[in-house]
């Protein structure tokens, strides 16, 4: 069997002598089971595993990249990802500072998900699944599971040696409902930090969302238009990385002059409570890691303070480019993409306000719950929840068929008026950007009032 | 590779090796400039094997642990699905063109040429745009073998050029872009940049639109970002199965349009979604969905097809490696007799929606769509008038394609998925902050 240890000495030659202003390469080794399930029978199961590593070089601020299965030709793959760079580059190159690291990271729990015997997995899926077959009026459901432990050995021109573990567990369960030709769905996602522990034991949890599902059969859709709206913790989690915290990605704004000027450090994006932080370096979480893929030591990066715009999220180069400090949050999904600016836990603080007091000022407004999905273009942003009530006169009314938020990142974030006290993260879901998805990451947030949220309907 | 077969075969009654090979080399600019050239290389293999009448399957990029790779399938198998289907056995292929051996001879200098050609085209028109672009060349290898003697083998080459710019005014940002790709080498990049010049044009003034139901034209842009992802759900053969499609049990039926005409054809020479044989060494076939506004047929695998008594369209997908799944090739929407111009003079007021955010995330199995209008104009009195912006529109595939005032006569190409030409529904709801 091949590891990538026996090939780190041959690598750490091949980045030797060669004519370029930086060279980072990086060796991965994981493995991974999946088990689906759509209706009452299982679907599909499987394990895999793969090696495999890149080089990337930086030569005159242009970048060249090399991936590979193969890691019988590490010279060569490091001559060609030099080659190209020389291709590219035409200016100076530019990395923000940072000490070379020597340490090995192993996984926080030294738990490996993956070494769980596929039958107690499937024996848990099953009874999340008999659940939700046990809800009258019910179709089909889909349950997705997965798995992974890696290995990532990381090495550069400045003599860094980095090596990481992790370990990811991803849970999404959905039930769908029909009648006639309505079809409605509800779902719920889950997640850990490889501990197989945290995803057990949410049978309550598994058929409240069997029982949502059918109770939207007959639920009405909402009247499109703009709503003063109420988000718990998960959704709001999932509209602060939305709608705020891809903006931050300093790769989106470093190169850009008209960028700079809208996200200029002081600038008022929201009201005096709202203080908005992206960290990696907050232990356990699915966006947590000890350093990036850059080997830049992980931070706490406050980007919102007191309602002013006071970081962002760096890469090295983006870092260097900005003259700010390097933030630690360039990551790559796999060995086959070089690393780019990403977030990690991203989350609203909390306040004082409890979430009776939220919304019992509110006449007529939308109460929006649980995670869909969501999107962004950087100024505008859709984000969806799984489930939502019309909120009358104060109190919880009837339940809607889900809802689409939509927004503009300057006037929604000014417009959140109340903060909840009662923060939550989520683990469930992953982000995309690019190519690059599913990353783990969490976002999380306590209940939060916006008014005038344009939401999608009838 | 025949090594593994012959591995798996000993402990197992039937198996199926699936091997990929491929090289991508991505040329990609960021704000006006080169940036970045990659090659990616990349091997791997999965096995699926039936032991005990079970499916069990693996896969890995390590190419030195046949032994690991069989273990793994065999410990999954005892767990898996019980197999339904029968491997194919030899058989004939149809003659599908996707492998262009200029591909390979393209430089990268002239894929740099390519790039500044293309981003010296948008900006020469819009000075203050800020442009991505990618010039992408890749070539794939395909092999199938399986123990019934069945074997699948094909190469495919990939071209694509594509575009993206922003343009910023105080805190407003305009997103234009356009994408082309084909097995041939694209060499054209003013063809793909006319595309974005057409949408600056288009969008240099700012409209506003009331909340209310408006007549839409969906560009095939729009069409795609808006009403695609149900249909690909709704004619899924897996999902017919489970009873959750809204119109699995009504094939022969008038569910849509007339003037509607669907199908899926892995068979287009020179398409990057072509192929001989789907993932699971089934020929490729066209399969007409909908005929004059009538489900004709759905999608399946070998599996979902046994368990729903019908035969594979060839629609075995690996998606994301791992068991093929039914998944359509290429959706083709036959062209109508009208022209573009003709239906945005026919509206009074309504919109044009080159762009929808967001569609995707609604309750796609039930038809229902929402979304943000990325880019989207305004029409009044037959003009296009101006961009709009802060509106979303909401509306269900199913009622939409039930009642189609017009389909456009010029259909293209949107990604390696799509071709279709635009298309003209009465209403749909609008929300807008106006
Ligand atoms: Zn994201």
């Amino acid at each position: 069997m091949t590891h990538i240890e026996a090939f780190v000495h041959q690598l750490t030659e091949a980045l030797k002598g060669r004519n370029a202003d930086y060279i980072e390469a990086r060796l991965e080794e994981s493995q991974s089971s999946h088990i689906t399930y759509r209706g009452r029978e299982l679907e599909s199961i499987g394990r895999t595993t793969a090696i495999g590593g890149n080089v990337r070089a930086l030569v005159k601020g242009g970048w060249g990249f090399v991936s590979f299965n193969n890691l019988g030709e590490l010279a060569g793959s490091v001559e060609l990802a030099v080659k190209q760079a020389q291709l590219v580059g035409n200016q100076e190159s530019q990395l923000a500072q940072v000490e070379p690291a020597v340490d090995v990271v192993s996984a926080e729990k030294d738990k490996n998900p993956v070494a769980i015997p596929l039958a107690e997995k499937k024996q848990l899926l099953d009874e999340y699944n008999d659940i939700i077959w046990r809800t009258p009026r019910l179709q089909t459901s889909i349950i997705g599971y997965s798995d992974g432990y890696k290995k990532v050995i990381f090495l550069n021109s400045l003599g860094s040696y980095i090596e990481q573990e992790r370990a990811d567990i991803a849970l999404r369960l959905a039930a769908v409902a029909t009648e006639g030709s309505e079809v409605q769905q509800a779902g719920l996602s889950l997640g850990s930090r490889g501990d197989f522990s945290l995803i057990k034991g949410r049978q309550r949890e598994v058929e409240l969302m069997a029982q949502h599902a059918v109770e939207l059969l007959s639920a009405p859709q909402v009247k499109g238009g703009e709503y003063t709206v109420v988000l718990d913790p998960v959704l709001a989690g999932v509209f602060v990385h939305e709608a705020f915290g891809h903006l931050s990605e300093a790769d989106f704004v470093y190169e850009n002059d008209h960028l700079r000027q809208i996200m200029v450090l002081g600038r008022s994006f929201g009201n005096a409570e709202l203080n908005i932080v992206d960290s990696a370096a907050v232990p356990g979480l699915r966006g947590s890691y000890k350093y990036d893929d850059e080997g830049v030591p992980a931070t706490k990066t406050y980007l919102i303070r007191e309602g002013k715009l006071v970081g962002r999220l760096h890469s090295r180069e983006t870092a260097a480019k900005m003259k700010e400090k390097p933030t630690g949050n360039a990551r790559a999904v796999n060995y086959r993409y070089p690393p780019i600016v990403r977030m990690s836990n991203t989350y609203i603080e909390p306040r004082v306000t409890p979430f009776e007091d939220i919304i019992s000022d509110i006449k007529e407004g939308v109460y929006a719950k649980n995670w869909y999905g969501g999107t962004t273009s950087m100024e505008m942003f859709t984000f969806s929840a799984g489930e939502a009530y019309m909120i009358r006169q104060g109190k919880l009314a009837e339940p809607l068929r889900p809802v689409v938020l939509t927004g503009n990142v300057f006037t929604t974030l000014m417009n959140i008026d109340a903060i909840g006290n009662d923060l939550e993260m989520n683990q469930g879901g992953g982000c995309g950007k690019g190519e690059q998805m599913p990353l783990p990451v969490s976002n999380g947030s306590p209940h939060i009032r916006i008014r005038k949220c344009l939401v999608g309907g009838r | 590779m025949e090594n593994i077969l012959a591995q798996a075969k000993r402990v197992a009654e039937e198996a199926e090796v699936f091997m990929v090979s491929s090289e991508e080399t991505p040329v990609q600019f960021e704000a006006n400039r080169l940036k970045h050239i990659q090659s990616k290389q990349s091997h791997s293999v999965a096995l699926r094997i039936i032991k005990g009448g079970k499916v069990g399957y693996a896969s890995t990029t390590k190419l030195d642990d046949s032994q690991e790779l069989v273990s793994m399938a065999m410990e999954t198998a005892e767990f898996g699905m019980p197999a339904r289907f029968e491997f194919p056995s030899p058989t004939s292929y149809p003659q599908v063109e996707v492998f262009d051996p200029d591909i390979e001879s393209i430089s990268i200098e002239e894929m740099i040429k390519l790039g500044e050609e293309l981003i010296v085209a948008v900006t020469s028109h819009t000075p203050d745009i800020i442009c991505e672009a990618g010039v992408t060349k890749s070539v794939v290898s395909v092999h199938i073998i399986n123990s019934q003697g069945g074997q699948t083998n094909y190469r495919k080459s990939v071209f694509s050029l594509g575009v993206e710019g922003t343009l910023i005014r105080g805190t407003d940002m305009l997103f234009v872009g356009e994408s082309q790709n084909s097995c041939h080498p694209l060499l054209e990049p003013k063809a793909v940049a006319e595309v974005v010049l057409q949408q600056l044009e288009l969008a240099k003034n700012q409209a506003t639109v009331p909340s209310k139901p408006l007549p839409v034209v969906f560009t095939p842009y729009g069409v795609a970002s808006a009403l695609i992802s149900p249909l690909m759900v709704a004619f899924n053969g897996k999902i017919v199965l489970e009873g959750a499609s809204p119109i699995g049990n009504r094939l022969g039926e008038p569910v849509f349009d007339k003037k509607l005409l669907l199908w899926d054809d892995p068979t287009i020479a020179y398409r990057p979604g072509s192929r001989p044989g789907d993932d699971e060494g089934v020929p490729s076939q066209c399969t007409p969905l909908i005929e004059q506004g009538t489900v004709t047929n759905f999608l399946y695998d070998l599996q979902t097809a046994a368990l729903a008594h019908t035969r594979s369209t060839g629609n075995g997908s690996r998606g994301r490696g791992g068991l093929p799944t039914p998944s359509p090739s290429t959706f083709i929407i036959a062209p109508g007799d009208t022209t573009f111009d003709e239906m945005v003079q026919d509206i009074k007021e309504g919109l044009v929606i080159e762009q929808l955010m967001g569609a995707g995330q609604g309750n796609i199995l039930g038809g229902d769509f929402s979304g943000n209008v990325l880019l989207g104009y305004k029409v009044e009195s037959g003009k296009i008038v101006g961009r709009v912006k802060d509106t979303m529109v909401s509306g269900n595939i199913y009622q939409i394609l039930k009642q189609i005032i017009a389909i456009g006569n010029e259909a293209r190409w949107v990604g390696s998925f799509l071709n279709t030409p635009p298309l003209y529904c009465p209403s749909l709801s609008v929300a807008s902050k106006g």
